[in-house]
C-alpha cells in the first residue's frame, strides 16, 4: 500500500521545490518577476497533474476495447491470456 | 528594478533651464528619453511660439533632404543603413548651420544639374529627330529629279537654270518633320481636307522607339513629307502641323547639302553624347556622396526639430532669463535627468546651472510599466485592454504564466507544442537579424516571440499530461490497466468489444498523465469530457479567487480599507460557498466512490455534481433508488443551507455596504450635500449625489452576482477547445494512416505524399488556425473573467520625449 503513495509525494515535492525553494534563489535585476514565475508555474503545474491524477484514482467507468485490441494488450503489455479467471471483490 | 507590481511612482518636476543651455538640455533629454513634458503654451497658437522660426528652419532641411533622397531613389543609388551605435546625437547651433549651408549647397546643385539635364536631352532628341528626318527623307527625293524643291531654297542669281519665275508657279515646296505614329493618320486626313487633296504625304516609320517629350514615355514615330503648291498651303500645313505636336525641321533638297548637313548632325550628336554622359557621371557623383550623409544628416534634422518642438512647450519666466518647463519623470530616473541636465550645462558652458525640483499636484499621473523584452508582450496584452491606473496591481506579472498556462490547457498537444516551441525559439536565436524587417503580419508574431515560447513549453506539458503526441499516447510508466479475461472469452467470435471494468482490471494508477489505454478505447471521449469539465471549472474557479483576492491589494494600497469589508469579504464569500464548494464536491467525489465497493459507494450511484449544485441553490431535492444516497457525505444537506444562506446574504452586504457607509460618513463630517455631477463616469468620486453611489454599487452588485455564474460557465471554454485539436485524430486516420497501407516501393513514395498533406494540413490548421483561437480566447479569458474582478484601467500611458521612438515613428512613414 506504501509504493501506491510514492508518484504523487514524489511530484508533488517536485513542484514544491520549484514552487517555494528555488525562488529564494532568485538574483538579477528582475529577481521579482522570476520569483513570481516560478511560483506561478509551479502552483499551476502542481494544479494540472493533481487533477489528472485524481481524476483516474477512482475510475467510475473503463475503457472499451476491441478484441484484436485486447490481444495486442496481451501481447505487448505483458497480460497473459488465462484458462481460468480470479474474481477479486 | 524589475518589479512589474505595479507601476512606478511618477513625480511632476519643473525644470529651470537658461536659453543657452537649453537646446543643449533637451537634447541630453531627448537621448536619455525619461521625461513627458507637458504643453505649457497649451492656448498659444503655432505660429506664435518662441522657436517657431527655428522649426520653420528644420522643416526646409527637411524638405530639401526629401528631394535629395528621391533623386536618389530615381537613380537607384542605395542609402546605407545606419546601426544604432552610429547615430549621431543633435547637432548645437554651430553645427546646425554648417549643415544647412550643405544641404542648401546639395539640393540647389541636383536642381540645377536637374534642369540643365531636362533641356540637354530635348536638345539631344531634337538632333536624333532631325538626323532621322535627314536619313529618311533620302528615299523621297531620290527617286525624283528634284533639285530644287527647298521651300526655304535661297534664289541663286547666278543659277541660269532658275527662272525667277517659275519659283512662284508651279514648284511644289515641301515640309518636313516628325509626328508621333498613332497622330499620323488623322493628321494625313486633315491635311487632305485641308488642300481638298493638293497636298502629297509620304512617310517612313522610324525604327526603334523614340523618347517623347511630353510624357517621357517611348513612343513609335515616323518621318513624314509634304509636298504641295503656294504660300497659302504652307501656312495652313504648319498650323496643322503645330496643331498635331509635329516637329517640323528644315530639310535641304539638294543631296550634297543633305549629306553634309547629315554629317553636321552626327558631329553635333557625338558632342552632346558626350556632354550628357558627362553630366549624367557629375550628378551620380553628387549623389553618391551625399548618400554617405544622408542617413546622419536626417537623423540630425529629425532630432533638431522635435527639440525645438519641446522647446516651444516651455514657458519664458517673467525676468526672461530662463526658460520653465514641467514634465511627468519616474522617481527612479530623477538622478538621471539631473545628470543630463548637468551633462548639457557643462557642454553649453552656462553660467548658471540648470535645476530641477519636484512639485506636489493633485493631477493623476502616467503609467509607466518599466519592462523587459520578455515582460514586454504581457505588458502589451494587458494594455491593450486599458492602461492601468495610476499605481495599481498590474495584472501582467502575473498572465506571463497563468496565459500561456491557459491556453496550453485547450492547445495540449506535445506534438503541436513542440512546433510552437521550435518556430519560438528561432525567433529569438536570430532576434538581432530579425528586428530590421517591417512587414505588418510577421512582427505581430516577432513581438510575441517569448509569448509563443513559454505557449510551446506550457503546450508540451499539458500535452505530456493530457498522453497526446500528434493524438498518440506514450506508454512510459506502465499502463494502469491489464486484462484479465480467460482464452474463451478472448477467442469468442461473437463478441467485438469488450468494456473493461475498473474493479478487476485497475491494479495502480498512472503517475504522471492520462493512462495511454484510453487512447485506444471507443468510449475515451465520455471519461476525458467528465476530466476536462471538471479540470475547467476547478481551474476557473481558482483563476476569479485570485482575481478577487487581488482586489484586496488595490483597496489597501489605496487606503480604502473599509472596502476591504464592505466589498471585498463578501464578493470572495459567495464565489468560495457557492463555486468553491463546488469545487470540493468535484474532488470528494473523485475520492469517494469507486468500483470496488458495492453500495453507495458504487459507481451506479456516484451523483451528479451538476445536479447537486442546481438542487442546493433551489432547495429541491431528488429521489433516489435504494442503494444509493441522495447526498455524498453525512451533515451534506445541513452544511449546503448554511452556505446557501450566507451567500444570500452577501448580496444585500454588497448592495447596500458600501453606499450606507459612505452616507454615515458624510453625515459624521457634515459635508454639505453635494451637487449631482453631470454624466456620471466610471469613476466613483467623492462628490457624487448618493442616489448617484447607490445605483452604481446596484450595478456593481448584479454584475458581480451575475459574473461568478456566467464567468464560471465561461471557462467551460476550456474544455470545448481542446475538443478542436481532437482534429488531429481525424487527420491521422484519414491522412497519414493511408499511407501505411501500402508495401515497397510504392509505399515509400506515397508515404512521402501523404505526411507532406498531414504535415500541411496539420501545421495550417491546428498549430495555426487552432492556435490563433487558443490564444484568443485565452485572451478573453484573461481580460474579462480575470480582470473584471479587480482591474480599473482608466490611466493613460507615460510617453517619453525620446529620440528612439520619435525616430521609429518617422521611420515607418
Amino acid at each position: 500500500m506504501d509504493s501506491e503513495w510514492v508518484p504523487p509525494i514524489v511530484i508533488t515535492s517536485i513542484w514544491a521545490f520549484i514552487g517555494i525553494i528555488c525562488p529564494f534563489f532568485a538574483r538579477g535585476p528582475n529577481r521579482g518577476v522570476t520569483q513570481c514565475c516560478l511560483m506561478l508555474t509551479a502552483a499551476t503545474c502542481w494544479l494540472f497533474w493533481l487533477c489528472c491524477y485524481m481524476t483516474q484514482l477512482n475510475p467510475l467507468i473503463g475503457p472499451k476495447l476491441s478484441m484484436v485490441e485486447i490481444m495486442i494488450m496481451a501481447r505487448e503489455w505483458g497480460n497473459e491470456i488465462k484458462d481460468s479467471m480470479d474474481i477479486v471483490v | 528594478m524589475g518589479d512589474m507590481f505595479r507601476s512606478e511612482k511618477m513625480a511632476l518636476c519643473q525644470l529651470f533651464i537658461q536659453p543657452e543651455a537649453a537646446y543643449a538640455s533637451i537634447a541630453e533629454l531627448g537621448e536619455s528619453g525619461c521625461v513627458q513634458f507637458r504643453d505649457l503654451n497649451d492656448e498659444v497658437s503655432a505660429f506664435q511660439r518662441k522657436y517657431v522660426t527655428e522649426v520653420r528652419r528644420c522643416d526646409d532641411m527637411e524638405r530639401r533632404l526629401r528631394y535629395v533622397e528621391s533623386e536618389m531613389k530615381k537613380d537607384e543609388v542605395d542609402v546605407p543603413v545606419l546601426k544604432a551605435e552610429e547615430e549621431p546625437s543633435a547637432p548645437n547651433p554651430r553645427e546646425a548651420v554648417d549643415l544647412e549651408a550643405q544641404l542648401e549647397k546639395t539640393d540647389n546643385e541636383l536642381r540645377e544639374m536637374s534642369a540643365n539635364g531636362a533641356s540637354l536631352a530635348a536638345n539631344f532628341r531634337h538632333m536624333q529627330e532631325l538626323k532621322s528626318v535627314l536619313v529618311n527623307t533620302e528615299g523621297f527625293f531620290s527617286d525624283q529629279e528634284v533639285i530644287n524643291l527647298d521651300s526655304n531654297r535661297r534664289l541663286d542669281p547666278e543659277d541660269p537654270a532658275q527662272a525667277p519665275g517659275a519659283a512662284q508657279r508651279g514648284q511644289l515646296a515641301f515640309v518636313a518633320g516628325v509626328i508621333k505614329l498613332e497622330r499620323f493618320f488623322s493628321f494625313e486626313r486633315m491635311l487632305w481636307r485641308i488642300s481638298r487633296g493638293n497636298i502629297f504625304l509620304r512617310r517612313a516609320d522610324i525604327d526603334g522607339l523614340v523618347e517623347d517629350e511630353e510624357t517621357g514615355r517611348p513612343v513609335l514615330k515616323t518621318v513624314f513629307v509634304a509636298f504641295f503648291q503656294g504660300e497659302q498651303l504652307k501656312q495652313r500645313i504648319k498650323k496643322v502641323c503645330t496643331g498635331y505636336h509635329a516637329a517640323v525641321y528644315p530639310c535641304p533638297s539638294a543631296h550634297a547639302e543633305r549629306l553634309e548637313m547629315i554629317k553636321d548632325v552626327n558631329v553635333r550628336l557625338e558632342d552632346l553624347k558626350l556632354v550628357l554622359s558627362q553630366s549624367a557621371d557629375h550628378r551620380s557623383r553628387v549623389l553618391n556622396s551625399a548618400s554617405k550623409h544622408l542617413p546622419r544628416w536626417s537623423i540630425m534634422v529629425r532630432k533638431m526639430k522635435a527639440i525645438y518642438h519641446i522647446l516651444n512647450f516651455f514657458n519664458p519666466d517673467v525676468t526672461g532669463k530662463c526658460l520653465i518647463g514641467e514634465g511627468w519623470v519616474p522617481t527612479n530616473d530623477i538622478a538621471t535627468v539631473q545628470e543630463a541636465l548637468a551633462r548639457a550645462s557643462k557642454v553649453s558652458e552656462s553660467s548658471i546651472p540648470a535645476f530641477m525640483n519636484v512639485i506636489e499636484t493633485n493631477e493623476m499621473p502616467p503609467t509607466y510599466t518599466r519592462t523587459n523584452k520578455f515582460t514586454n508582450g504581457f505588458q502589451n496584452l494587458v494594455d491593450s485592454y486599458g492602461m492601468a491606473s495610476y499605481r495599481e496591481v498590474n495584472p501582467a506579472l502575473y498572465a506571463c504564466i497563468t496565459f500561456p498556462f491557459l491556453f496550453a490547457v485547450m492547445f495540449g498537444d506535445l506534438g503541436h507544442g513542440l512546433i510552437l516551441l521550435l518556430f519560438a525559439s528561432w525567433l529569438i536565436i536570430k532576434e538581432k537579424q530579425l528586428a530590421s524587417i517591417k512587414e505588418e503580419i510577421f512582427n505581430i508574431f516577432f513581438g510575441g516571440r517569448y509569448i509563443i515560447l513559454l505557449m510551446g513549453i506550457f503546450s508540451i506539458y499539458t500535452g505530456f499530461i493530457y498522453n497526446d503526441v500528434f493524438s498518440k499516447s506514450m506508454n512510459i510508466f506502465g499502463s494502469a490497466w491489464h486484462m484479465n479475461y480467460t482464452r474463451d472469452t478472448v477467442e469468442d467470435a461473437s463478441l467485438k468489444y469488450i468494456t473493461l471494468r475498473p474493479n478487476d482490471t485497475v491494479y495502480k494508477t498512472y503517475p504522471f498523465g492520462m493512462d495511454p489505454i484510453w487512447q485506444l478505447a471507443d468510449n475515451k471521449i465520455i471519461f476525458l469530457n467528465t476530466f476536462k469539465m471538471k479540470l475547467s471549472i476547478i481551474v476557473g474557479v481558482v483563476h476569479m479567487i485570485f482575481g478577487v483576492t487581488m482586489s484586496v491589494v488595490n483597496f489597501a494600497y489605496y487606503k480604502k480599507y473599509a472596502s476591504i469589508f464592505l466589498e471585498f469579504l463578501p464578493q470572495v464569500l459567495f464565489l468560495m460557498l457557492l463555486f468553491g464548494y463546488m469545487v470540493f464536491m468535484m474532488f470528494f467525489k473523485w475520492v469517494t466512490y469507486n468500483d470496488t465497493v458495492e453500495g453507495p459507494l458504487s459507481p451506479a450511484c456516484a451523483p451528479s455534481i451538476l445536479i447537486l449544485f442546481i438542487n442546493m441553490i433551489l432547495q429541491g431535492s431528488q429521489d433516489t433508488p435504494e442503494p444509493c444516497k441522495e447526498f455524498m457525505f453525512e451533515g451534506q444537506k445541513s452544511i449546503q443551507q448554511v452556505f446557501v444562506v450566507i451567500a444570500i446574504i452577501c448580496i444585500p452586504w454588497m448592495l447596500l455596504g458600501k453606499p450606507l457607509y459612505i452616507l454615515l460618513k458624510r453625515k459624521i463630517s457634515g459635508a454639505p450635500p453635494p451637487k449631482p455631477q453631470g454624466g456620471g463616469g466610471e469613476g466613483h468620486g467623492d462628490d457624487d449625489a448618493m442616489g448617484e453611489i447607490f445605483i452604481h454599487q446596484a450595478i456593481h452588485t448584479i454584475e458581480y452576482v451575475l459574473s461568478t455564474v456566467s464567468h464560471t460557465a465561461s471557462y467551460l471554454r476550456l474544455w470545448a477547445l481542446w475538443h478542436a485539436t481532437q482534429l488531429s485524430e481525424v487527420l491521422w486516420n484519414m491522412v497519414f494512416s493511408m499511407g501505411f497501407k501500402y508495401d515497397s516501393y510504392i509505399g515509400g513514395a506515397l508515404i512521402y505524399v501523404f505526411f507532406g498533406a498531414w504535415a500541411l494540413l496539420t501545421v495550417g490548421i491546428l498549430v495555426l488556425i487552432e492556435g490563433l483561437s487558443a490564444f484568443l480566447h485565452t485572451l478573453r479569458l484573461h481580460w474579462v473573467e480575470f480582470m473584471s474582478k479587480f482591474y480599473e484601467g482608466a490611466g493613460y500611458a507615460f510617453e517619453p520625449f525620446a529620440f528612439k521612438t520619435i525616430l521609429d515613428v518617422s521611420e515607418d512613414d
